[in-house]
């Protein structure tokens, strides 16, 4: 039960959220977060978000690691740089 | 997926396998993934199979259903059989086995009104369609569980509600880490060299909550999220501090996870929650300090106050090494009846019941090469 994926807010009515979690359109309560805005991703539990997705640290982590990757090897051929944003 | 995929990248995965293996040398490095959402990954991705010899990750206590002791579930059976009672439970508990055989289920096809809630929000507006009945919420689980229940019992009592009640089973992270770690090996425990700390529990405590341990017992934590890059990540940092003797806790899940946590949850946990002096847990025991009730200003909202429930201790299953697997002592299939006796359609123990539960992941995704390596 403690298994969960990001999920993208879609709409903010009060403290509901419609997220779509895997595809699927599912009602949340946001009554554990405050400045959440449609388009931002949340980490969702037993149906309250409890954390927002902070891009810039995702962005940051992302870049370390294919930093670190490149130090570690030369880039395989088709590689693609980030990753991140094309999988948007 | 946004935010999945680019941490399954396969060439990720490579170069931290590589820089993993270059690092882990000239020692033994027992790492304990201590959220069952962890083992569930590193079974679902067969991570073990990526680290070198010297690298041995054991499995920990954090999966909710698991650590819940028989005792306390038989509390639950034995309220959920109370006429005009009805227990709302998160589903993974229904199979859970309770003392002679007993579970929820069993309790329901007996008769017992229990029905299955996916949120907190649909256990209280079981009170709204059935006014006349008591609704009790079996709540368990970790920080993660606790802010939902902290939530409805707000709303309970704005509303002044009568008939719902929450028989609280939630339990504190830290205290059980440090529980852990404070075992030399010699006792019993088995001795661990660094932890890989949960990923959503941190998004509400926040990684400050865990200095305390770390710096106590010298030894490093890593909050790790839950995708394979995660934690191959989180593993070789571990190993990086090790090497270099440091003992920090490293935020290795910072696009979730802040250092103070998420504050409205706190807050909100503090208002409803306080502190039992001790807890009894399965394979740990009891911890003091390691689990919350509802405050006096809640009473009213205490199934356990209103329905008089005590506590019994009772011993797990013969045959069940959940406690010792939950201790990192043991690992699934060093149980007898893992796989045959024992399965998640028939299981005999709560590890086997959740898919975060050491023996149900294994079973799900990796038993036949465990057990062939240990056979
Ligand atoms: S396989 Fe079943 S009986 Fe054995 S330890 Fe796991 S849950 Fe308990």
């Amino acid at each position: 039960m403690c298994l969960a994926l990001p999920a993208k807010v879609l709409g903010i009515t009060g403290e509901t959220g419609t997220v779509e979690l895997g595809g699927v359109e599912i009602d949340i309560s946001l009554a554990l977060l405050d400045d959440v805005q449609p388009g931002d991703y949340v980490v969702v539990h037993v149906g309250f978000a409890l954390s927002k997705i902070d891009e810039a640290e995702a962005r940051a982590t992302l870049a370390a690691l294919h930093a670190a990757r490149q130090a570690a090897a030369p880039p395989p051929p088709q590689h693609r740089n980030g990753g991140e944003e094309a999988a948007g | 997926m946004k935010h999945v995929d680019a941490y399954r990248d396969p060439v990720l995965a490579k170069t931290l396998r590589a820089a993993i293996a270059e690092e882990a040398t000239g020692r033994r490095y027992a790492l304990m993934e201590f959220c069952g959402g962890h083992t569930h990954a590193i079974c679902r991705y067969g991570l073990e199979d990526l680290l070198p010899p010297t690298v041995t990750m054991i499995h920990g206590p954090g999966c909710p259903v698991c650590v819940l002791p028989i005792g306390r579930l038989d509390m639950a059976i034995e309220l959920a059989l109370r006429p005009g009672v009805i227990l709302a439970t998160y589903g993974d508990m229904l199979r859970v086995p309770g003392s002679n055989g007993n579970s929820l289920l069993k309790a329901k096809a007996a008769g017992a009104d229990i029905r299955m809630v996916y949120s907190t929000q649909a256990a209280l507006d079981l009170t709204e369609k059935h006014p006349d009945r008591q609704v009790v919420f079996f709540a368990i689980g970790f920080e993660t569980t606790t802010p939902p229940t902290a939530v409805a019992l707000a709303h309970a009592k704005a509303k002044g509600l009568r008939n719902f009640t929450v028989f609280c089973n939630h339990v504190l992270t830290p205290p059980a880490i440090d529980a852990i770690m404070a075992t030399d090996g010699t006792d019993g425990g088995i001795r661990i060299d660094g932890v890989v700390g949960p990923g959503h529990v941190s998004t509400v405590i926040g990684t400050g909550a865990y200095e305390e341990a770390a710096d106590k017992h010298r030894r490093p934590i890593v909050i790790s999220g839950f995708e394979p890059i995660d934690v191959l990540e989180s593993v070789l940092r571990l190993v990086r501090q090790i090497n270099r003797g440091e003992a920090r806790v490293e935020n290795g899940f910072s696009r979730a996870v802040r250092r103070d946590g998420n504050a409205k949850a706190l807050a909100l946990i503090d208002q409803v929650f306080g502190l039992r002096d001790s807890f009894e847990w399965r394979g740990l025991g009891a911890i003091p300090h390691s689990a919350l009730q509802l405050t006096d200003a809640y009473a009213d909202f205490d199934a356990e106050r209103r329905f008089g429930l005590v506590h019994r201790t009772v011993p797990d299953h013969k045959a069940c090494e959940c406690g010792d697997i939950l201790r990192g002592v043991k690992r699934p299939s060093d149980c007898k009846v893992f796989g045959n006796a024992c399965t998640p359609d028939n299981p005999l123990g709560s590890c086997m019941v959740s898919p975060e539960g050491a023996c149900a992941a294994f079973y799900l995704y990796g038993r036949f090469r465990d057990v062939a390596a240990t056979a």
